[in-house]
């Protein structure tokens, strides 16, 4: 549910309000300086509060194992150690592998399975288009705990337990959100463009390929950005699916709640959770890297189509 | 959901007023082409949406063993055990009042933070976004783990920290009483997106209503209880609604702290459905019986959802009218 809310907040967000709205103009003539500097005071202490566990986290990376609880943001006696040892300890590379396959393909069928089905939508009229659509919105609110014990079924009986196909494949077949969002996309595209491009004799797939696709890259870009998100920090999936193999053939969340346990003294480890550290600090880096490059997509992306849902 | 019910008007818009539309309006090769396009969902529905409820139903009539791969029909057995298992009873109750606790401190807390950063200038505005959207970007194992650590009753941070006011914090992951709150904590930490829906609720209420109510002599606070709410009282119901959802399902930071760990002495008090569902499906292998739990936890979203839409019907402002 979280990429959706995300995107729904996207999708509700006018970004014309967004410089003519009235958090900016009221800002500037604020009742008292007092109240201004109160109001920045908790503004940056909730920034602090909400950096605190990654500075907390970064910091405990440096640290050696007996001094990783010691709650000090500079470390007392600083290490790269972790960073060399992680690697031999666990078999992060392998985790982030595995990862990086799983979410590339999940996020790359679902932009491109979402776009078709969302165009079929946007642009054809047929019959029952719009009770199929409501359909669609409908699956949305569908809570994903009632289909998860028959999907393993399902994926048993296709035979493909065992393999990493369950965790993308139902990416070829389209997501009722993404469906939502890209449909949005191309409602806003002039319909006069793909008459005259009719005209001139393209086809039916030739008005998705060659005109909705390119004036909507931005779209593709935060659907396939949520998705790999959303498939990148997915525990449950990985949980019922990969859980009995090796843990080389684990996902990263898989693999640090593994890690969670298997340093864990109530079931024979050593505390060293100086790995598991690392390890969280390491996986989350690539989302972080994600968020601050995608971020300027999400905005311009908006903008760019300038319509308000 | 203004945005929702006005995307499935448009088409009907754009058709034109004149006439209802009949069949023999729709070309046949553009019929075609449309079905074919949506028909990769067609599939995906008619396999994974449908298709998997209705195995759902069937698989929870019957005794369903996966490690024998045998089923056998057992009419209601399935449901007449949901009202013999004590743990259905005790993981509904603790997952009702983990809902009962959180989805308003979510809603409160994301709008409090929205509120905040609605009133950031704009050249500061870009850098509060991200550093208050963090959370939500980090994997949910992460922020298990980091908070494994920081809620440590003797040398977790948070406690350190309350020590400074006196305060002797609790033993917040062994402590029963304190367990729910914990996994609460770490809920509300992630409520970011809930907080951005609400930002751009906020953006888009109009300017001059604040004006208007400050000549009639309505203070900030007044301001805020009888313009901006009623204002963004639509996007305050979606949030409620789907964290609801997403509440009554709650598994991963519950399951990873308290369950993930066979040697951990299981905490009954994080015993919520969601992990009950998932230990008897794929530890204990009784489909059939999980398949109940899910139905079980399907009707009682659904009753809660229709109960929140009727009240929110009367609660709620639409622009433009009812409906």
């Amino acid at each position: 549910m979280s990429a959706i809310s995300q995107a729904q907040a996207i999708v509700e967000s006018d970004p014309s309000s967004r410089s003519a709205g009235s958090g900016g103009s009221r800002w500037y003539k604020p009742r008292t300086v007092v109240g201004k500097i109160i109001r920045w005071i908790v503004l940056i202490g909730f920034a602090c509060a909400f950096l605190y566990p990654f500075v907390w986290l970064l910091a405990a990376t440096f640290k050696p194992r007996q001094d990783v609880f010691d709650n000090r943001l500079i470390p007392k006696t600083f290490t790269l150690d972790n960073y060399v040892q992680v690697w031999q300890q666990l078999p992060l590379l392998a985790w982030l592998g595995n990862s990086i396959y799983i979410a590339i393909l999940a996020a790359g069928f679902v932009t491109i399975s979402s776009s078709i089905v969302a165009f079929g939508f946007a642009y054809f009229r047929f019959p029952f288009r719009n009770s199929l659509f409501g359909l669609v919105l409908a699956t949305m609110m569908l809570p994903g705990a009632v289909t998860m014990v028959p999907l393993y079924l399902i994926w048993k009986d296709l035979g493909f337990l065992g393999t990493t196909v369950p965790l993308f494949g139902a990416n070829l077949f389209g997501s009722a959100f993404y469906i939502f969002l890209q449909r949005q996309f191309f409602m806003n595209l002039p319909r006069e463009l793909f008459e005259a491009a009719r005209m001139d004799g393209c086809s039916y797939f030739g008005l998705f390929r060659r005109i909705a696709v390119p004036l909507s890259i931005p779209s593709f870009i935060i659907v396939f950005i949520f998705e790999f998100q959303a498939s990148w920090n997915n525990l449950q999936a990985p949980l019922i699916y990969l859980n009995f193999g090796s843990p080389e053939q684990y996902t990263v969340p898989l693999g640090i709640s593994y890690a969670m346990t298997l340093f864990s003294p109530t079931s024979g480890g050593h505390a060293d959770y100086q790995w598991v550290v690392t390890a969280a600090f390491i996986v989350t880096l690539p989302m972080l890297i994600l968020f601050a490059g995608g971020q300027r997509y999400f905005i311009e992306g908006l903008a760019s189509t300038g319509r308000k849902g | 959901m203004a945005v929702l019910t006005d995307a499935g008007k448009k088409p009907g818009l754009r058709r034109g007023r004149a006439g209802k539309p009949k069949k023999t309006k729709f070309s046949r090769s553009e019929s075609i082409a449309g079905f074919l396009f949506i028909s990769p969902w067609i599939v995906g529905f008619l396999i994974f949406t449908l298709g998997a409820m209705i195995y759902s139903l069937v698989i929870s009539f019957t005794n369903y063993d996966l490690a024998t791969n045998t089923a056998n029909p057992v009419g209601f057995e399935n449901y007449a055990n949901l009202f013999d298992d004590p743990k259905v009873f005790m993981s509904l109750g603790n997952t009702l009042y983990y809902a009962v606790l959180a989805v308003p401190l979510e809603v409160i807390f994301a709008l409090f933070l929205a509120s905040l950063l609605n009133r950031v200038p704009k050249r500061g505005a870009g850098i509060f976004r991200i550093i208050y959207y963090l959370p939500k970007m980090t994997p949910s194992v992460a922020t298990a783990s980091i908070f494994l650590l920081l809620l440590n009753g003797n040398s977790g941070a948070i406690n350190q920290f309350l020590g400074f006011f006196g305060i002797t914090g609790p033993q917040w992951l062994i402590d029963p009483a304190w367990v729910k709150p914990s996994i609460v904590i770490m809920q509300v930490w992630t409520v970011s997106g809930t907080m951005l829906i609400l930002l751009a609720a906020l953006k888009n209420v109009p300017t001059d209503l604040y004006e208007a109510a400050s000549i009639d002599g309505a203070g900030k606070v007044r301001q805020f209880f009888t313009v901006t709410i009623p204002m963004i009282s639509n996007a305050l119901f979606f949030c409620t609604v789907v964290l609801t959802i997403a509440a009554v399902q709650v598994f991963d930071q519950a399951y990873l702290l308290f369950f993930r760990d066979p040697t951990n002495a299981s905490p009954d008090a994080a015993l919520f459905i969601g992990v009950y569902l998932f230990q008897q499906a794929f530890e204990q292998f009784n489909m059939g019986f999980a398949a109940a739990i899910a139905w079980l936890m399907f009707f009682i979203i659904m009753i809660i959802t229709v109960i929140q839409v009727r009240v929110g019907n009367r609660l709620v402002y639409y622009e433009g009218g009812t409906e």
